[in-house]
């Protein structure tokens, strides 16, 4: 192969963006589409926190209620416009993951685990009960990025789901560059090292805690941005954003497609965004159904879905 | 950009079937029928399933068959908004009737404003409806009215200093927001502002705290769920003798079994008249539909009918009044029909819409209500 | 000061359902090095399964016995069918598989049962009882008793017997407790099972308080993995005072300061254990095996 590894990925998922279109049979596939884009935002910083690092956090939603809040706010109380809001929750998240990460990351593992769950169930009360602020738990509008009224003056009418198809699936593909660089970086094979064994880690003279730190405030952006491209799109966000079950959601996604690919994790995330929707045809079952996909994978197919099929097709041509 | 959404739209355009000739109306649901307003969601999900079959054993509406498309968003707002996508552009619905809660109906709203499809939501807020959206509608009484007819009865008992205890989520934070803003308009002091969570199961210290505020008179809890089951038992734990209120977020026999009927005794809530369907007079306008209502719900079902379920029934109820008023299911010419609705009686009241009221109840829908003896009366 | 006391008792009695949460998130970890995240599903279970046996006429002792085997049978199963083929996976892993274990449990009790709110009477009355210018409910007494029961049965059992000191054993060094003759496999089945029983002996206990109904463990879970990681993971002794402290600390929250941020105020002490003491109060130092 000629190619890198990581120009196949980003050719890979650049096709697939542009080619599902042509299959799509009305723009309901362009919404859960987006969404797909959006989640596999968010779980590309899982990658580089917990598939490079080999971290666990279960708060990470709490930096999406952050990205999705300033877009929500900010216009409103700083007149900043929607699009300048979503960089503003990103520099913000990323400034919280900074002070809250250096202690948080000293903990391993279920520590860890409950010390981001506290982070983000901290976020998420915070936006439910600061209600003349955040609108409270019934959610606050969000203000409108416009681009759909330029397109129209310029004389293009798209439907609201095609252009943020086309808006998220650009933006997944810029964290997917940014994700595959720090993996080929001198900062992302010390992750590596690091996540093999932090001692020997050390030993080797890498400085451990700035680099977890690293990984924790790069991913708690890519978690920033996605929320708030959830806000601007739906133009109507709640305090749900933000809360354990949406953490969960990005961990689950990603290990169940394989945290340790951009890849894989974005298939985690295209799968489990699009189970529910074709779950509905089981009606109450959809729930079972789900938590026995999510077991039987786990299981089964341990390092995840796309590195296990990967292996299944390698293993027929050998 | 361009190229890409012109000649996706074009494959659009050649895969999507050309001129569809529809025998049915479609009817589009998204509800709560899991997740933590399952108890909203669940009966109202049960209701339109039951009327469907019902007006098409009849016949259906003008000659043609109602088919009934339902999701369940699980109380999710996002995923609200993806199913209400799903049923307007690839189920393609005629009207939308749902979002069992505050959160999921404004996530749907934006989209069902863009597309024109007329939307009937069962949930409380006021901000559903005011500002009125052209296309949404609403069946049950807004959060602001319940306040505003327990301040009424509170009124009239002479009680004007009060504590409140609401839960934090949607349903509560809003209604004690409300209740703050009307509670002047009566001569009405909170002195004592207390919340719980949803999912809490001990509610003694925010009580212990009200009880011991001065001159406290009586107590009211907006919530739903099983918070205000535990705090009307924590409140007869307390002793405390002062009359209590809940709102109509707990108006279902189910509250009186969970709170026990001893804890339950003398609690006053702003009801609907199916709660008291058996012992409503024979001559009132709604008898005839509640009862009809409750005998073939409780038929099918087995379990009792609820105040959400008949948020439901109304809703359905309009909407096929409009489609047959109509003519035609053409979104457009539904939604002008539902905005003309004029003395429809439901389970909740009798419903008038105009262009600047799309919830057409007014106060004298609510029935005050108290619990005696494991049972619900009419208090006026 | 009546308002203290009625705080204290209104969060000792939440406090020992959390401690019976956390005690059984103990009894797995200490067998598996698994956080079982579908814990708060037994508790679930356990009163769910009670409220249906005894409303069909079962009465409550048989119901609640009926409700503990089945929620047993249903964490033996677990362990067979879903950790043990798991063994070795990473950590990530084997929390997405209890979480899905906990979706599944939850998906099939809603459609076995229904999704409306629950209870059964108390096992001795409501009269409330006068402590010191407070009340309490005579359930309270019942779930602080049990929790107390449980941890004291725990600790002769793990102290006491020769099974107990096998999964002490197991916990410590598998490998080792393997050569030594100790059947691990057994170990887990055991401590599943355990864990299963403590669960849905909870859900009976707590059930006349808080009512039940598919989804109230999920939020049981959560507070029991934080009391147990505050108390220090792995040790009963962390469980019952974690669990305690922190439905104290969430009475005195909500009855002194703002009953709108008891859960935060919880939290925030969690944080400040574990950044003061990485391994909560309890728990023992370990060193990284290279």
């Amino acid at each position: 192969m000629k190619l890198g590894s990581k120009h196949t990925t980003l050719l890979v998922l650049a096709v697939i963006i542009i080619v599902a279109p042509f299959f799509f049979p009305s723009s309901y596939y362009f919404r859960v589409g987006s969404l797909i884009f959006i989640n596999g935002l968010a779980v590309t910083g899982i990658v580089i926190l917990t598939g490079y690092a080999g971290q666990v956090s279960l708060g990470h939603a709490g930096f999406a209620g952050i990205g999705a809040y300033a877009c929500a706010l900010a216009p409103v109380y700083l007149g900043v416009h929607p699009g300048l809001a979503l960089i503003i929750g990103a520099l913000l998240s990323g400034a919280i993951a900074f002070l809250v990460g250096r202690p948080i990351l000293r903990l391993k593992g279920y520590y860890l685990g409950v010390a981001s769950l506290g982070f983000g169930i901290l976020v998420a009360m915070l936006l439910t009960n600061e209600a003349q602020i955040t609108g409270g738990p019934d959610g606050i509008r969000v203000a409108d990025l416009g681009i759909r009224g330029l397109l129209r003056e310029m004389g293009f009418r798209v439907k609201g789901s095609e252009l943020w198809y086309v808006l998220t699936g650009i933006c997944l593909l810029i964290g997917a560059w940014l994700a595959l660089n720090l993996h080929d970086s001198p900062t992302g094979r010390a992750l590596r090292a690091l996540h093999g064994s932090e001692v020997a880690a050390r030993t080797v003279g890498v400085d451990v805690a700035r680099l977890k730190l690293q990984a924790f405030v790069i991913s708690a952006v890519f978690a920033s941005v996605s929320g708030s491209l959830l806000a601007l799109q739906n133009r109507f966000i709640t305090p749900e954003v933000a809360g354990f079950l949406h953490s969960v959601e990005m961990v689950t996604m990603a290990v169940l497609g394989g945290v340790g690919s951009v890849l894989g994790a974005i298939f985690g995330a295209a799968i489990l965004t699009t189970l529910p929707q074709v779950l509905t045809v089981f009606a109450e079952y959809e729930y079972a159904v789900l938590g026995l996909v999510m077991m039987l994978v786990m299981i089964f197919l341990r390092d995840g879905l796309l590195p296990s099929l990967a292996k299944l097709i390698k293993g027929r041509e050998q | 950009m361009k190229v890409l959404a012109s000649t996706a739209l074009a494959a659009l355009m050649a895969a999507g079937p050309a001129g569809p000739a529809l025998a049915d109306i479609k009817i589009g649901s998204t509800l709560a029928m899991t997740g933590p307003a399952s108890f909203l969601g669940d009966p109202e999900a049960k209701t339109l399933e039951m009327l469907v079959e019902e007006v098409n054993a009849a016949g259906g509406i003008n000659g043609e068959m109602i088919e009934l498309i339902q999701y369940d968003d699980g109380a999710d707002p996002n995923k609200a908004r993806t199913f209400a996508v799903r049923l307007i552009e690839d189920d393609e619905v005629v009207a939308i009737i749902g979002g069992s809660t505050t959160g999921t109906t404004l996530a749907l709203m934006p989209e069902v404003d863009a597309a024109g499809i007329p939307f009937i939501s069962l949930a409380g807020s006021i901000s559903i409806i005011d500002p009125v959206e052209p296309y949404t509608f609403k069946t049950p009484h807004t959060d602001r009215m319940a306040c505003q007819k327990v301040f009424e009865d509170m009124q009239k008992r002479g009680i004007s200093k009060i504590g409140m205890i609401s839960g934090t989520g949607g349903f509560g934070a809003s209604m004690r927001k409300q209740c703050l803003e009307v509670a002047s308009d009566y001569g009405i002091d909170v002195i004592a502002d207390e919340s719980y969570g949803p999912k809490d199961a001990d509610m003694t210290p925010q009580l212990t705290n009200i009880k011991a505020t001065d001159g406290i008179e009586a107590v009211l809890n907006p919530g739903f769920g099983q918070g205000p089951a535990i705090v009307t038992r924590n409140y007869s734990q307390l002793g405390i003798d002062l009359p209590l209120y809940q709102s109509h977020g707990v108006a279902s026999q189910g509250f009186i079994d969970l709170a026990g009927n001893e804890a339950a005794e003398g609690v006053r809530l702003p009801g609907t008249a199916l709660l008291v369907a058996d012992i409503l007079p024979a001559d009132d306008p709604q008898t005839e539909i509640v009862r009809a209502y409750k005998t073939a719900f409780e038929q099918k079902y087995e379990m009792p009918v609820s105040t959400f379920g008949g948020y439901a029934h109304d809703a359905f109820r309009i909407l096929v009044a409009a489609i047959e008023k109509a003519g035609s299911s053409d979104p457009e010419a539904i939604r002008d029909a539902i905005e003309e609705t004029s003395g429809l009686v439901g389970t909740t009241g009798t419903y008038t819409f105009s262009a600047d009221d799309h919830l057409g109840l007014d106060l004298s829908a609510f029935k005050m209500l108290e619990i005696n003896n494991g049972g619900w009366t009419l208090v006026d | 000061m009546p308002e203290l006391m009625q705080f204290l008792l209104s969060g000792l009695t939440v406090g020992a359902v959390y401690a019976l949460v956390a005690l059984g998130f103990t009894i797995i970890y200490n067998a598996s090095d698994v956080v079982n995240f579908a814990q708060g599903e037994f508790v679930m279970l356990g009163g769910m399964i009670t409220v249906f046996a005894y409303g069909a006429g079962a009465p409550l002792p048989l119901a609640a016995a009926v409700a503990i085997l089945t929620t047993v049978f249903v964490g033996v199963a677990l362990n067979k069918l879903a950790i043990e083929p798991a063994r070795g996976a990473p950590v990530v892993s084997l929390i997405i598989i209890t979480i899905g274990a906990s979706i599944l449990i939850r998906g099939v009790t809603q459609i076995v049962f229904d999704k409306q709110i629950h209870r059964f009477p108390a096992f001795t009355g409501d009269a409330p009882i006068p402590f010191f210018g407070a009340t309490l409910l005579p359930q309270s007494l019942w779930v602080v008793g049990g929790a107390l029961t449980v941890f004291v049965g725990l600790y002769l059992f793990f102290t006491k017997t020769l099974t107990g000191k096998a999964v002490l054993a197991t916990a410590n060094n598998r490998l080792a407790a393997q050569l030594v003759g100790i059947n691990t496999g057994w170990v887990m089945t055991l401590s599943f099972g355990l864990s299963a029983a403590i669960g849905a002996l909870a859900g009976v206990l707590v059930t006349p308080i808080t009512l039940t109904s598919y989804d109230v463990g999920i939020g049981l879970a959560l507070k029991g993995f934080a009391a147990a990681m505050l108390g220090g993971m792995g040790n009963p002794k962390g469980a019952l005072v974690g669990g305690l402290l922190l439905g104290v600390i969430e009475a005195m929250t909500a009855g002194y300061l703002s009953s709108q941020y008891k859960d935060a105020a919880a939290f925030v002490v969690i944080l400040a254990v574990l950044f003061a003491m990485p391994q909560g109060l309890f728990g023992a130092k370990s060193t990284e095996r290279v």
